[in-house]
């Protein structure tokens, strides 16, 4: 699936929930059911801090694809990370740095992402974009 | 004591009481952060624009004349509000923090030297311990911090064990943003007078929520903002003793702060205009005295009653729920709430609650070595004001109840 394709599937989820309680419902069993973070990798190197809430995102690159791992420690923060990681990991370089991401709007999340927010979120998806450049860099120059 | 009146009344005073947030009714308990205006502020304002703008003590003019008086009137109200002695040891400034780093900088340049030492309590919010971390900094002096109990007491003894003679100013807050804790300022300020040491008062949270009387604290300095008082933003008050202020050279130069200039040399004005450089913000100054007008024509006591009926519900209610913890449980303590229901995270808590249509602060709350104290990252803080309701409250509590059950 490209990840466009899982953007929309993202919004059909989201589609079948009545009110905002749902939502966040959703989100909540998402974020305990996101796949679990090596504890090693909780370092300040890894740590994306926000005022809110705190995310960590360890990326690591083998045969030309980005595989993500993130944890935050609270739980709809965590929510969505795992919708971030669900679109973004496993992808190549070029195809992170090319995304353009509409699906948090469509699904009513935009507020999590704005940068007064401050709990991390925006910042996790920018520095997945920095780490997809700097593979790319290295891919072309390699 | 009964308020002037009635809550139906006092809620129309404030037009954004009625806000929708999300298609709810919006629950506004987030006075701490910053209270809301009553009409008689916005139409103030509104007012003052439209008939009586020109620059304050710099014309000849009519409207000069009418708003200069406004604004040395608006002076006497806060005097007269904080029971300081004198008109001029009331200095307009932009808030809390401006008034925090004006002292931390004309006294430090004044007093503190090499090896002095400057005393804080570990309740303390950003703004009244970062302008004297900064001082040291310039100075090389030491901080030292009076540590508190768990729940959320000022330890005394460790206080006067901390003052010597190389202490030269101590600054505690009044009143603890985040633990509601009353200090009992005016045994604070006994203590460091016995020693020859000046205190200022950081009144951020204090003036919003009762007596505040400079003279009976016998303080060097109380501060506060506007906005935290039912009035405008970017307006605040530094109060000092004449024979304080007298003192300090000022800590920014301009216009109107000077008695004469000369390339060769200035002199400079008399309080409090010494300490007021450039165009005041004036406006905000009248707001705030037509602020304190209204708190007065409630009835202070009568405001301080009703919210201490209201943290009472508040903190039966929360306490019922099962493994919620509270953070600060003082004896005296003004009517806000800190707490975190179990292991949920604050912000999660909080989004869920904001959905709700109920505004509550979460985070650190400017006060991260207190968050550190109790070894969390943050927690919830509902501050009450005297225009919520017990409905208000109620919701509060069922909100909170519904995101544990959410998080279970
Ligand atoms: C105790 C305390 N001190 C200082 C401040 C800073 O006030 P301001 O931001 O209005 O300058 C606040 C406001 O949050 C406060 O609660």
């Amino acid at each position: 699936m490209t990840i466009n394709e899982i953007q929309d599937q993202i919004i059909e989820e989201f589609a079948q929930f009545g009110d905002w309680m749902e939502r966040y419902e959703y989100l909540i069993d998402l974020g305990r059911s996101l796949g679990p973070f090596d504890e090693r990798h909780k370092t300040p190197e890894y740590l994306i801090e926000g005022c809110q809430s705190k995310v960590w995102l360890y990326p690591s690159f083998e045969e030309g694809i980005i595989t993500f791992t993130a944890d935050s420690d609270a739980l709809i923060t965590r929510g969505i990370v795992a919708l971030l990681v669900r679109v973004f990991s496993g992808r190549t370089p070029a195809e992170i740095v090319d995304a353009r991401i509409y699906f948090i709007e469509k699904i009513g999340l935009r507020e999590n992402l704005s940068p007064t927010r401050s709990n991390g979120l925006l910042a996790m998806m920018k520095q997945m974009r920095l780490y997809a450049l700097a593979y790319k860099t290295k891919q072309e120059h390699s | 004591m009964k308020l002037a009146k009635s809550i139906e009344e006092i809620r129309s005073d404030f037009p954004i009481l009625s806000t929708k947030a999300y298609g709810k009714p919006l629950v506004y308990l987030d006075n701490g952060a910053t209270t809301q205006k009553p009409l008689q502020v916005i139409k103030l304002l509104e007012e003052l624009y439209r008939t009586t703008n020109a620059n304050v003590h710099r014309g000849v003019h009519y409207l000069s004349d009418m708003v200069s008086e406004r604004y040395e009137a608006a002076r006497e109200t806060v005097r007269a509000f904080i029971n300081a002695g004198a008109r001029e040891e009331i200095i307009f400034t932009a808030g809390t923090t401006a008034s925090i780093n004006a002292v931390a900088f004309s006294f430090g340049e004044r007093y503190v030297r090499e090896g002095d030492e400057i005393v804080i309590s570990g309740m303390e919010h950003h703004a009244n311990i970062v302008p004297w971390q900064m001082l040291c900094e310039r100075k090389k002096a030491k901080l030292k911090v009076i540590p508190f109990s768990d729940a959320g007491v000022l330890d005394l003894e460790a206080y006067r064990s901390l003052l010597s003679e190389r202490t030269r100013i101590v600054a505690v807050t009044h009143v603890s943003n985040v633990l509601g804790t009353i200090n009992p300022v005016k045994e604070i300020v006994a203590e460091a007078h016995r020693h020859g040491i000046p205190v200022l008062i950081d009144g951020a949270q204090g003036i919003q929520h009762g007596m505040v009387d400079v003279t009976d604290f016998d303080c060097d300095f109380y501060v506060f903002s506007g906005h935290k008082v039912y009035g405008p933003n970017g307006i605040g008050v530094l109060y000092g003793k004449a024979e304080v202020l007298n003192e300090l050279p000022p800590y920014q130069g301009g216009g109107d702060m000077v008695a004469n200039v000369t390339f060769e040399k200035t002199t400079y004005n008399v309080l409090p205009f010494k300490f007021e450089a450039g165009t005041t913000n004036f406006t905000g100054a009248i707001g705030l005295a037509a602020a304190l007008d209204y708190i007065s024509l409630l009835g202070r006591e009568a405001v301080t009653e009703r919210e201490q009926a209201l943290l009472a519900r508040a903190t039966t209610g929360l306490s019922a729920i099962e493994g919620l913890r509270i953070y600060g449980t003082a004896p005296q303590k003004v009517s806000l709430i800190s707490f975190l229901p179990g292991a949920i995270h604050q912000y999660d808590a909080g989004m869920i609650l904001d959905k709700m249509g109920i505004a509550v602060r979460t985070g650190t709350h400017c006060a991260q070595p207190l968050m550190g104290r109790y070894g969390i990252t943050g927690n919830i803080r509902a501050s009450i004001a005297f225009y919520n309701t017990e409905d208000e409250v109620d919701a509060l509590v069922k909100g909170v109840r519904k995101v544990t059950e959410m998080f279970a």
